[in-house]
């Protein structure tokens, strides 16, 4: 076969090209499989969660014990316009929070019972998945979705990426919608975003979050999911729970007994 | 050539405003005085004198690192006690933020990194606020 000089610079020109693609393709495949994800590899030892027994809850309509308590304990401050506030824990109605499970008997039933929601200490955060900086983490050792406020930047990319609405902006001087301030926990500062964190401070000292220890019907369990003896895990057991978004696949971790 | 004289006075005025300043230090005497600090009450830091007054920061960062991050609170002190990792557990529990902090960072004129945007003075808030 003969090969004209035009072919066979053309042959050396795709083949060249070729190589280059290949070279290209396995350097995206290599930055990909550096970067960490939230899939690790070995799973988590522990995973603290919560469960909220909504029957409890209805015992005492129009209770927010729970939010106080972690509200006053955490200097969250009370901005009064809605579009500025800042919330860890807090109330909302049933429609809202779980738009999809309504029918006839949860409208009659639990509509005027609101129930209180927060960050979901989600198994796979699309919240960190986002966050530039590493200034939130799911803690290796108990899944926590922990902040560091230290090095938040405020991009807001995290409130965008959780789709529970759990995270909060301080958009003025937080220190300045707070009547009291409790000393022994920092405030957060101007352009700083915020939320629960299971009460990590707490959690050090073998203490329970502030919120479960304040409920005076003691409808909040926490604990670890992945032992089958804890407290939680027999409450999940015995009674039916629903979560708030299962299919989005983030894996949350609060449950509700309805 | 007429003008040298005043060239000469501009030059010498000149220079008399610019050193004011150490003229006026040696006349009437420093207004600044480096701030004599309190030792720590507990009568021990976490670490010698030296090393703090050299090296604080660097602490501060690695507590900081070591106790949001990695939830490693305690810390082994040189002579084996034990202290918390924390700004206003630990080192507020001794020292008064505005005689020791404030003082010595304003002699220094160093504005500080901010830490009290966020971490409070708990001298500032007495009587304590119990939740
Ligand atoms: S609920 Fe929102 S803030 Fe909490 S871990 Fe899940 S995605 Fe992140």
């Amino acid at each position: 076969m003969k090969i004209t000089r035009k072919e066979f610079l053309e042959l050396t020109g795709l083949s060249v090209l070729a190589a280059g693609a290949m070279h290209a393709v396995h350097a995206v495949k290599a930055e990909e499989a550096a970067r960490p994800s939230t899939a690790q590899a070995d799973p988590p030892k522990k995973q603290m969660a919560l469960a909220i027994d909504l029957r409890k809850c209805r015992q005492r309509p129009g209770c927010n014990l729970c939010s106080l308590a972690c509200h006053t304990t955490h200097n969250v401050p009370q901005f009064t316009d809605p579009r500025h506030e800042v919330k860890w824990i807090w109330n909302e109605t049933f429609a809202e929070v779980f738009p999809l499970d309504q029918n006839g008997y949860t409208r009659r039933n639990y509509t005027g019972s609101p129930l209180p929601i927060l960050c979901n200490h989600c198994d796979h955060p699309p919240c960190v998945e986002v966050c530039p900086t590493g200034a939130t983490w799911k803690r290796p050792e108990d899944g926590v979705v922990m902040m560091d406020w230290h090095r938040c930047i405020g991009c807001k990319y995290c409130i965008t990426a959780c789709p529970y609405d759990a995270r909060s902006f301080n958009f003025s001087d937080p220190r300045k919608a707070l009547p009291r301030i409790n000393p022994d926990f920092p405030t957060r500062t101007l352009g700083v975003v915020e939320k629960c964190d299971f009460c990590a401070e707490r959690l050090a000292k073998g203490e329970p979050p502030a919120c479960v220890e304040a409920c005076p019907e003691k409808a909040i369990f926490f604990g670890d999911v992945l032992d089958a003896s804890s407290e939680i895990s027999i409450a999940l057991e015995e009674s039916y729970s629903i979560r708030r978004k299962p299919e989005l696949g983030t894996g949350p971790n609060v449950f509700y007994f309805l | 050539m007429r003008e040298r004289w005043l060239i000469l006075l501009g030059y010498g005025l000149f220079v008399v405003f610019f050193t004011f300043p150490l003229w006026r230090a040696a006349a009437v005497g420093s207004s600044a005085s480096m701030p004599r600090l309190q030792s720590s009450p507990a009568g021990q830091c976490v670490a010698p004198v030296e090393q703090m007054r050299a090296a604080h920061m660097d602490m501060l960062f690695q507590w900081r690192k070591d106790a949001v991050r990695h939830n490693n609170l305690s810390f082994v002190a040189f002579n084996g006690k034990v202290y918390s990792k924390s700004l206003d557990g630990t080192c507020l529990s001794c020292h008064d933020k505005q005689q020791f902090c404030d003082r010595c960072h304003a002699y220094s004129g160093v504005s500080g990194p901010g830490c009290w945007n966020c971490h409070n003075d708990p001298r500032a808030f007495a009587p304590k606020v119990t939740p």
